[in-house]
């Protein structure tokens, strides 16, 4: 790799100011102004009844989606791998509808079908199970194409192996398959869980952002930058930031194990 | 079998009550009056502006993230550096953060007090403006391109890399000749995911661009202005556009990742 030192240098150093300019100081000058008027200040905007309120509505309903995806997830991937029906590529496309569909009009559509027009008689705008809604809708592809990969190279072997010893078929799931597929739901369940906490365009309109009752964090921060508050909107979006990182971090420990698992 | 059914029913149930049906639905809304008035709400100078908005940012960000994108693929796969897995989990960051924390930190940084505010005072205007909507997207849909090109340069390996330098090509050319042949579906896949990312960006554009009517407005933000002013078939009219290209992405994703299927 003689000739290719230079280039690699070179690559090297546009990579690092590429995403020092694009990332990280944007990044920098948001924790810096969080702590600008000490770390009091800080402390004292994140544990603001409203800031607070939202927060803990974030995480639980973040939580909730993302335990809620674990199961229906793995449920769509199995159905999708090992079921076979007319129409399954089709299904199998549709999986990333929500990758590719903005979120705003995401959260409009939800509100149409299950606000208070909706040809259902369902109305759950302005209520919690409405934000629901539309996180696991944002949410939707990321257990599906975790697993669904790490399904089809499984081998059936073992499958086969434990049912003609008799295991039952639940068992055989639970006691094979289900273990080799842990981690892929755990990364998963992860991004859905960081993608759920960080949500915007899908939740603004349907959740009404009803302070104490439907108002998520990223809503929050929004609300308090256009009221002039930034150190209270640089606060939380630090918790949100520490957040996210946490989840990355976990979601590299999942692909380590995975690997040391492939071994 | 009949466990097989139920699980195959509920399946397709669930995910035809989430998203086939509210989609169906905007179409449905949108052409019930029939097709001139949506037609209308799609071609009035205000939302005109917002799809050139729209396009053009997307026209800046894509082609950068994917010159950049490749770039970074290359230094993340093919050089060990100090720091290196550290500008790993940065690439991840634009993937896991809420994109209004993202318009946040761009605010601080060229807004009043900010590090980089002395822009604004010699005339360089970002925020409010297309050059601080387009940095929001281009923060937001940076991962794309590095995240699929990895894993294909890590599988492909170095060999005939080498053996095109032993032979005595050039660094370019050996980029030119053997690596991108070899990573160029994964970058296409980059790109679409890129696009649809770039086009679709509401949280981070919306902080960063002061939503001004008719001057600093995306086809999604105009969604939002047209709903809250009551235009709905304005708002449904391009929320349809909108869904038009996502449906575009999701083909544009089976063509260029043919392989997954059983």
């Amino acid at each position: 790799m003689v000739s290719g030192r230079a280039g690699g240098a070179l690559a090297r150093g546009i990579a690092v100011c590429y995403l020092s300019l694009i990332v990280l100081v944007p990044l920098a000058a948001l924790i810096w102004s969080s702590r600008a008027n000490g770390m009091h200040t800080f402390w004292a905007e994140v544990t603001k009844p409203e800031a607070s309120a939202a927060l803990k509505l974030t995480l639980g309903a973040a939580l909730l989606v993302a335990t809620f995806n674990a199961i229906t997830g793995t449920a769509i991937a199995w159905v999708l791998v090992r079921d076979s029906f007319p129409g399954k590529a089709a299904v199998n496309a549709v999986i990333d509808l929500p990758f590719a569909l903005p979120t705003i009009v995401a959260g409009l559509v939800l509100l149409e079908l299950y606000g208070p027009n909706g040809p259902f008689g369902v109305n759950v705008a302005f209520q919690r199970t409405g934000l629901v809604l539309a996180l696991l809708f944002v949410t939707l592809p990321f257990v599906v194409r975790a697993v669904q990969p790490v399904l089809l190279e499984l081998d059936r072997d073992m499958e086969e192996a434990a049912e003609s010893l008799g295991a039952g078929r639940m068992a055989t799931f639970r006691r094979i398959v289900f273990p080799n597929l842990l981690p892929a739901i755990l990364s998963g369940v992860a991004l859905a869980f960081a993608r759920a906490v960080g949500e915007f365009g899908a939740v603004v309109l349907i959740s009404g952002n009803v302070p104490f009752k439907t108002e998520v964090s990223s809503v929050y921060i929004a609300g308090q930058i256009e009221s002039d508050n930034p150190a209270g909107a640089a606060a939380v979006s630090v918790v949100l930031l520490l957040i996210s990182l946490g989840v990355l971090l976990l979601i590299g420990a999942f692909r380590h194990w995975r690997t040391r698992h492939d071994r | 079998m009949i466990a097989r059914y139920a699980l195959r029913l509920g399946a397709l149930g669930y995910l035809a009550l989430l998203l086939l049906v509210p989609v169906g639905l905007v179409f449905y809304r949108t052409f019930e009056h029939g097709f001139h008035p949506a037609w209308a709400a799609v071609t009035n100078p205000q939302a005109q502006h917002a799809l050139w908005m729209t396009l053009i940012i997307a026209g800046i960000a894509v082609p950068l993230n994917t010159l950049f994108g490749v770039v970074l693929a290359i230094a993340l796969v093919r050089h060990r550096f100090p720091g290196r897995g550290l500008v790993n989990a940065i690439v991840d960051l634009p993937l896991a953060l809420s994109p209004v924390v993202v318009g946040l930190a761009l605010y601080l940084l060229y807004g009043t007090g900010g590090w980089l505010n002395t822009l604004s005072q010699h005339g360089i205007k970002i925020l409010f403006s297309l050059t601080g909507m387009t940095l929001a997207t281009i923060f937001i849909s940076l991962p794309f391109v590095v995240r699929e090109v990895v894993p294909v340069l890590r599988e492909v390996g170095t060999d005939q890399e080498q053996a095109a330098e032993t032979l005595g090509a050039a660094a370019f050319t050996t980029f030119r000749r053997i690596t991108l042949p070899a990573i160029r579906w994964a970058v296409g896949y980059g790109v679409v995911l890129t696009t649809a990312r770039a086009i679709g960006e509401f949280g981070a554009v919306s902080v960063v661009s002061g939503r001004i009517e008719g001057k600093t407005e995306t086809l999604p933000l105009y969604v939002q202005s047209q709903f809250e002013g009551f235009n709905t078939t304005g708002a449904f009219a391009a929320s349809v556009l909108l869904a038009l290209i996502a449906l575009i992405t999701v083909l544009g994703m089976r063509l260029f990742r043919p392989t997954e299927e059983a």
